[in-house]
């Protein structure tokens, strides 16, 4: 798994970094933030028992900067969908990830809250990524602790390969588009394709 | 048999249908939805009954299309110690409408709400009949019914965006939220909102 995680270049020693005044200033702002994450725990179902274990004692996400449990959306910079989302919940937790503030990211913990899951029923957001942004999938059901640690950590890979001088801002508010869907149709299939259920392959249909 | 049903057939005669022992020890007792109300307050408030406590109101269709729909009642006497079931059949071509027994026990409340939510079945004389469990302005129907796909009746995407434009706050009643001390520190929007009991475009026909 270690080989994973490594990155390549980006956490090497500052004389790297010194050719370039921008990669320096990104290494410097990556590391802060990635280092320092107040995660907004979402927790709807059992995924979020597995949470409360991952931030206890033994497992403990205090290791990665993230000591402080963000139970507002204002102080917060990642949004952990523990769970199930079920559509009265849509509208609430759109209404959290866009009162969180600039840069944010979402870890979609678990099967439910990736795909749907087994729930695949009149009730229930078939994967949350067609409500937010999702930036690192945890598979399982629940997801063991470990796995939700690496996924923090993947989430963590990714912060540090952004940068702050990109044209575009990192993430623009993304209005609905005339599908109601945050992505085209299209689009979520494509990428959701390997979660769908089995007898529902596509969820946009 | 529970000596209740046999006091029912006696005193409310062709009001009350068949009465039978279930295997879970339980009386179940058939009553005529236009007499339920006279019989469930004869059996609260008689003195030899006494069934004061509605422990759950809940609804059985079955997969036979000829079977009726019934809405069920489980009564207990909580000093007899004694448990009653009353069923109420109704036909599913016709008008699903049954007399509210919230007037009789108030916890009836919520659980006549859930049975309406899930299954359609208009309780009369209800002081809040709406939808509990689906936000108020769902569109697809009444999800326990057979004939109700188990997708629901939308596309995903019309699913998402009917539940994204509805409001979260419009979810509840000024009662539910026991603000009406605390009503002037709310935010002005918050305020005009609940003043005006806005839930989104509530269909015409709830």
């Amino acid at each position: 798994m270690k080989h994973v995680i490594e990155t390549k270049e980006v956490a090497g020693s500052p004389n790297y970094h010194l050719t370039s005044w921008k990669k320096l200033v990104d290494w410097a702002v990556n590391q802060s933030r990635a280092n320092s994450l107040w995660p907004m725990p979402f927790g709807t179902a059992c995924c979020a028992i597995e949470f409360m274990a991952t931030a206890a004692s033994r497992y403990d996400i205090a290791r990665f900067g993230m000591e402080r449990q963000a139970f507002s959306p204002r102080q917060a910079d990642v949004l952990i969908c523990a769970g199930r989302l079920p559509f009265k919940l849509a509208p609430v937790i759109r209404r959290i990830y866009d009162q969180m503030p600039q840069p944010k990211w979402v870890i979609s913990m678990g099967a439910c809250a990736s795909s749907g899951g087994i729930f695949d029923n009149y009730a229930m957001v078939q994967g949350i990524d067609t409500i937010v942004p999702v930036d690192v999938y945890v598979p399982g059901c629940p997801p063991r602790p470990e796995g939700l640690l690496y996924g923090i950590l993947l989430l963590h890979k990714k912060i540090k390969g952004e940068s702050l001088f990109d044209a575009v801002r990192r993430r623009d508010e993304q209005l609905l588009d005339e599908h109601g869907l945050r992505l085209p149709p299209a689009e979520i299939d494509e990428v959701s394709e390997p979660f769908g259920n089995s007898v529902h392959q596509f969820r946009s249909a | 048999m529970n000596p209740t049903a046999r006091a029912l057939e006696a005193t409310f005669g062709n009001a009350i249908g068949r009465a039978r022992d279930m295997r879970d020890g339980w009386t179940s007792v058939v009553v005529r939805a236009d007499r339920l109300t006279d019989v469930m307050t004869w059996l609260r408030d008689t003195p030899e009954h006494r069934y004061d406590y509605l422990v759950d109101v809940t609804a059985v269709e079955y997969r036979d299309r000829e079977r009726p729909l019934e809405v069920v009642y489980q009564l207990r006497s909580l000093e007899r110690k004694a448990n009653l079931r009353v069923k109420v059949e109704l036909d599913p071509r016709g008008e699903l409408a049954v007399d509210s027994v919230t007037p009789l026990w108030a916890g009836a409340d919520w659980l006549e709400r859930e049975v309406y939510d899930m299954f359609g079945i208009v309780f009369a004389g209800h002081p809040d009949l709406r939808r509990i469990l689906m936000w108020e302005t769902y569109a697809e129907g009444y999800p326990l019914r057979k004939d109700f796909p188990l997708r629901g009746r939308f596309s995903r995407a019309e699913q998402v965006r009917q539940a994204l434009n509805t409001n979260p706050e419009a979810n509840y009643s000024m009662e539910e939220l026991s603000i009406a001390e605390s009503y002037d520190e709310l935010p002005a929007d918050m305020r005009e909102r609940l003043r005006r009991g806005e839930r989104g475009n509530v269909r015409e026909s709830q």
